[in-house]
């Protein structure tokens, strides 16, 4: 396992940090399946690479940013302790082997950790608070506000702490990985959102369907039959695409009656 | 809806096809927001909050892992949100039954042209290949700029051939219509919500007491249905 760095630590002025922070924010601009978003790591990387030795026009910078620029995969919010991590590496003349080892290793826990607690734990939750405050009959500002707010705040604080600990680190930055907040909040944001879940079916539905009982418990009923279908299939097919069909089908009666 | 109308919605849906993978990815460009947006921009964000709560029980079950394919909502949600608020009153029987399902083709067609977005991406990268192995500064940036310009100009024209085909074809749609608004509206949200019920199981059925977690939500649910 790396050692945090020792030596003394180089600077980042604030202004290189607000800058590499915005670039965060467009890293997978230049998505591709070929070099996914290693492009991305480059464009993020490059206002702390100008800091090298002989500045943007000397052969380090270059070396730098042609080899931050190679394939590289994680999930997007947190690239940005890769970003941190390789940025600080460069400075601190890591020599490039190094780097590159490194680069590969950090994919894989990256893009888990990522997928686990973001779009599979917060992104859901988030959704399903949203539609019980929809459903409890607040106002779109209200509705709208409550999800931006909710899910940016766990979105962007990722982002900083992300970039913060990947500087800090250095090499050493898969410490940071295992802090005990990151591996276990998946299992306790899945509890909360399994409640929410229950929370929000049929408060969402009944707002949808409008004033009136007479057909909610048929349409509530309904749903649990077409969900334990949609589990049964076990992921063969998608329940959106196959709403699609039923809903052409509903128009089309609808339309021919 | 009049020229200025499409303009800007098109504007709205390539901002929000930008957010669902290339920026800022701040979900601006889930349903529940985009469709809302879309109902203020023509004049009722009540309905477009409405279609977009619909279309929020689908998106449950599509989320953006890597590089899997799935639905663009962004530009989706701001077709779909204008479309319910701005169809014809008098006409409010399939509203909501035409809207989402004009919000999910396009949503489908919307993840199929991102997939393009990127192909285009690569070969730009392929074609650029020695000069970013270079270090070029101007590549590895104009790389990007490029990329994000290409799913901004992607989100906005897919927006206005979504209003422009899809007005006129759901205003002839509801002249015929024959279902009854309450069964219409029940259709599509228990289409939705069993799509939400099923993505909830398959992402939290894992999780240490998720039947009593979910049972416990679902009475607290119920409740505040009867209560309203």
């Amino acid at each position: 396992m790396s050692t945090p760095p020792t030596g003394p630590q180089p600077t980042l002025p604030l202004m290189t940090r607000v800058a590499i922070f915005f670039r965060l924010l467009a890293v997978q601009g230049a998505w591709n399946y070929e070099t996914l978003v290693g492009n991305g790591i480059g464009f993020c990387v490059e206002p702390a690479l100008r800091r090298l030795p002989g500045g943007p026009d000397g052969d380090a910078y270059h070396a730098a940013l042609a080899r931050e620029s190679q394939y590289f995969n994680a999930h997007p919010y947190l690239t940005s302790v890769a970003v941190g991590a390789l940025a600080r590496a460069e400075l601190d003349g890591e020599a490039p082997e190094r780097i590159e080892r490194f680069r590969t290793a950090l994919c894989g826990p990256l893009g888990a950790l990522g997928d686990r607690l973001v779009w599979a734990t917060f992104l859901p939750l988030c959704s399903f608070t949203a539609l019980v405050v929809f459903g409890l009959g607040a106002s779109p500002l209200v509705t709208v506000a409550t999800f931006l707010g909710l899910y940016n705040a766990g979105h962007l604080g990722l982002r900083i702490w992300g970039l913060q600990a990947g500087w800090r680190r250095g090499l050493a930055v898969a410490q940071s990985l295992g802090h005990p907040l990151l591996q276990r909040s998946a299992p306790q944001l899945g509890k909360v959102a399994a409640v929410l879940a229950g929370m929000a079916l049929p408060l969402a539905v009944q707002r949808v369907i409008g004033p009136g009982h007479v057909l909610l418990g048929g349409t509530l009923a309904a749903v649990a039959a077409g969900a334990i279908l949609l589990v049964s299939l076990h992921g063969r097919a998608e329940g959106w695409k196959i709403s699609i069909g039923i809903l052409t089908a509903f128009v089309l009666y609808s339309v021919v009656r | 809806m009049n020229a200025v109308d499409v303009l800007v919605l098109s504007l709205l849906g390539g901002v929000l096809g930008l957010d669902t993978v290339s920026f800022p990815q701040a979900m601006l460009s889930r349903p529940i927001v985009g469709a809302t947006l879309a109902g203020a921009v023509v004049g009722d964000a009540w309905s477009g909050l409405l279609v977009g709560a619909a279309l929020e029980l689908f998106a449950v079950e599509t989320l953006p892992f890597g590089a899997s394919r799935y639905p663009e909502w962004g530009s989706a949600a701001v077709v779909g949100g204008a479309l319910f608020t701005k169809a014809a009153y008098g006409f409010d029987a399939g509203r909501l039954t035409t809207s989402v399902l004009i919000a999910l083709l396009m949503a489908w067609i919307g993840g199929w042209s991102m997939v393009q977005v990127r192909k285009l991406n690569a070969m730009w990268a392929r074609n650029r290949h020695e000069a970013v192995a270079r270090g070029t500064r101007g590549t590895v940036i104009g790389l990007q700029i490029a990329g994000l310009a290409a799913d901004l100009v992607r989100g906005i024209v897919l927006t206005a051939i979504g209003l422009v085909v899809f007005v006129p074809l759901q205003t002839v749609t509801l002249q015929t219509w024959g279902s009854s608004a309450p069964l219409s509206r029940a259709v599509v949200v228990g289409a939705a919500a069993a799509v939400a019920l099923g993505a909830a199981y398959k992402l939290f059925h894992a999780v240490p007491g998720f039947a009593w977690q979910f049972a416990v939500g679902l009475a607290a649910g119920l409740a505040g249905v009867a209560l309203l």
